[in-house]
């Protein structure tokens, strides 16, 4: 495969409580001969916050992110479900024939994408087959896929929102057993962490028993609110419910760097507070 | 005794306007059946959009439904006549602050504003670190919970250690001119 560039829109979060999604990131680009190009001078997307309360601010700073990305002249990556999904929003709106609400002119020959659909197109699973030096046998894992990045199909122009396979297809070029389950899209509570603690208990709980129920030890993820609702509230949960869960949840890229045998990848993992060492040394996928 | 229900298109036409039309709903429910949230809410999604066509614009303005939506997208995604629905849960909260109503869930309000707010004072980019302590502060002085602020702190505490938690705020871009344009939309 060629060697490719993109541009690369990181959000916020990567530079805060996902710097090891970051980390991994920048870890496993090189791996695959991918080129991330970061846009110069991004701004937050507002996320939620933006589109609950403030319509206007919700297309605005997005837009400014597509129009830097546009005058890159390449398409653009975003890891985060969220952000990719308000960058879709701004070119749906940028792109409407009857005239953009900011009066912007965008030609729109870029093309949005979240990081998991980038690195899971056909050529690029061959590749990755191809540099698998530790394979992650008898991982059984469940994906879980951030909302937004599948839903509305109207905006993200995903054909497979209901019931996605890519997370599942990587996880078995890497050697791991990904398991059927039926939540892989269902919402994790998402920006209510510091609001509404309480909901995310509930929504994390949930899942960690249909997980098991499924016969999952760890979860992948592929949106870093997921992973927060799912790896930090662990222990509190578990107080909470008088049970002890233990699901680590990986990113995806922490488990590509893994079986392509980056050295950094302890490093990304010890940032986790479900420590997954204890799970891959059983497996002896790690020392 | 409850006052007599007096229909009005006021409400529907406004979500119209805002580009949310609902009037196609035919009450089929799968909005509430997909919906992950509806365990915390008092309205069912449902009701939502059929209390706004007939135009009850108190019960769906002082509802903890609109606040309690996650915005997951489930119900937009699976309506089948194609109603915004996610969509109508942030009109109708951009709309109960925009006249200045009480808010049933002052603490969603305030993490959205905080956050923007985190927003203009980063820059351009929003601070996390700085957004946890305000919004601690604030659910601090609504009813102090020493409990709930120990386990924060050393919730805060392990992701420092690990570098999860940034304190001095995030890379500002560097057009600033631009951003502070762009941020004149957030009013605080």
């Amino acid at each position: 495969m060629t060697p490719m560039k993109v541009s690369y829109y990181p959000g916020c979060s990567l530079e805060n409580t996902a710097v090891d999604y970051a980390a991994s990131i920048a870890g496993i680009s090189p791996l695959l001969d991918l080129e991330l190009e970061e846009i110069a001078d991004w701004n937050c997307c507002g996320a939620t916050a933006a589109h609950s309360i403030n319509h206007e601010l919700a297309l605005a700073l997005p837009a400014r992110n597509l129009m830097a990305a546009e005058k890159m002249g390449r398409d653009v990556v975003a890891p985060c479900a969220l952000c990719f999904n308000r960058l879709k929003v701004a070119e749906k709106a940028l792109k409407n024939p009857a005239g953009n609400p900011l009066g912007l002119s965008y030609q729109g020959a870029i093309k949005i994408w979240d990081l998991l659909a980038y690195l899971t197109q056909e050529d690029y699973l061959q590749v990755l087959a191809q540099k698998v030096v530790k394979p992650l046998k008898d991982l059984k894992a469940v994906g879980y896929y951030g909302c937004v990045a599948a839903r509305p199909p109207e905006i993200t122009d995903k054909k497979d929102y209901e019931n996605p396979q890519n997370m599942e297809r990587l996880l078995q070029v890497l050697g791991a057993t990904p398991l059927d389950w039926s939540f892989k899209t269902d919402c994790c509570g998402a920006g209510h962490a510091l609001a509404r603690p309480d909901i995310i208990d509930t929504l994390a709980q949930r899942l960690y028993e249909r997980a098991y129920a499924a016969g999952a030890e760890c979860f992948v993820v592929s949106c870093q609110m997921c992973q927060a609702n799912l790896d930090l509230t662990q222990e509190r949960i578990s107080k909470k419910f008088g049970k002890p869960y233990y699901l680590p949840v990986f990113y995806f890229t922490e488990l590509i760097g893994l079986a392509l045998g980056h050295p950094q990848v302890k490093e990304w993992l010890a940032k986790h507070l479900v420590d997954p060492a204890p799970l891959l040394k059983g497996k002896g996928i790690i020392d | 005794m409850d006052t007599p229900l007096r229909p009005s298109s006021i409400l529907a036409e406004k979500l119209a306007q805002g580009n949310l039309p609902a009037s196609a709903c035919y009450q089929c429910k799968k909005c509430s059946g997909g919906c992950p949230l509806t365990f915390a809410m008092d309205l069912l999604p449902h009701q939502v959009i059929l209390l706004s066509l007939l135009g009850q614009e108190d019960k769906v303005l002082s509802a903890n439904t609109i606040w309690v939506c996650s915005a997951c997208e489930t119900c937009t995604t699976r309506c089948p006549n194609g109603i915004d629905i996610a969509g109508v849960m942030d009109w109708l909260k951009e709309e109960n602050l925009k006249r200045g109503r009480t808010v049933p869930q002052p603490e969603v309000a305030t993490f959205h504003r905080y956050f923007l707010e985190s927003i203009k004072a980063g820059g351009g980019r929003a601070s996390e670190a700085t957004l946890v302590r305000r919004f601690t502060l604030f659910k601090m002085r609504r009813k102090f919970d020493f409990q709930e602020l120990k386990e924060n702190m050393k919730l805060g505490w392990r992701l420092f250690k690990r570098g999860r938690l940034r304190l001095l705020g995030s890379h500002a871009p560097k057009k600033q001119a631009e951003i502070k344009e762009l941020l004149r939309l957030i009013k605080s």
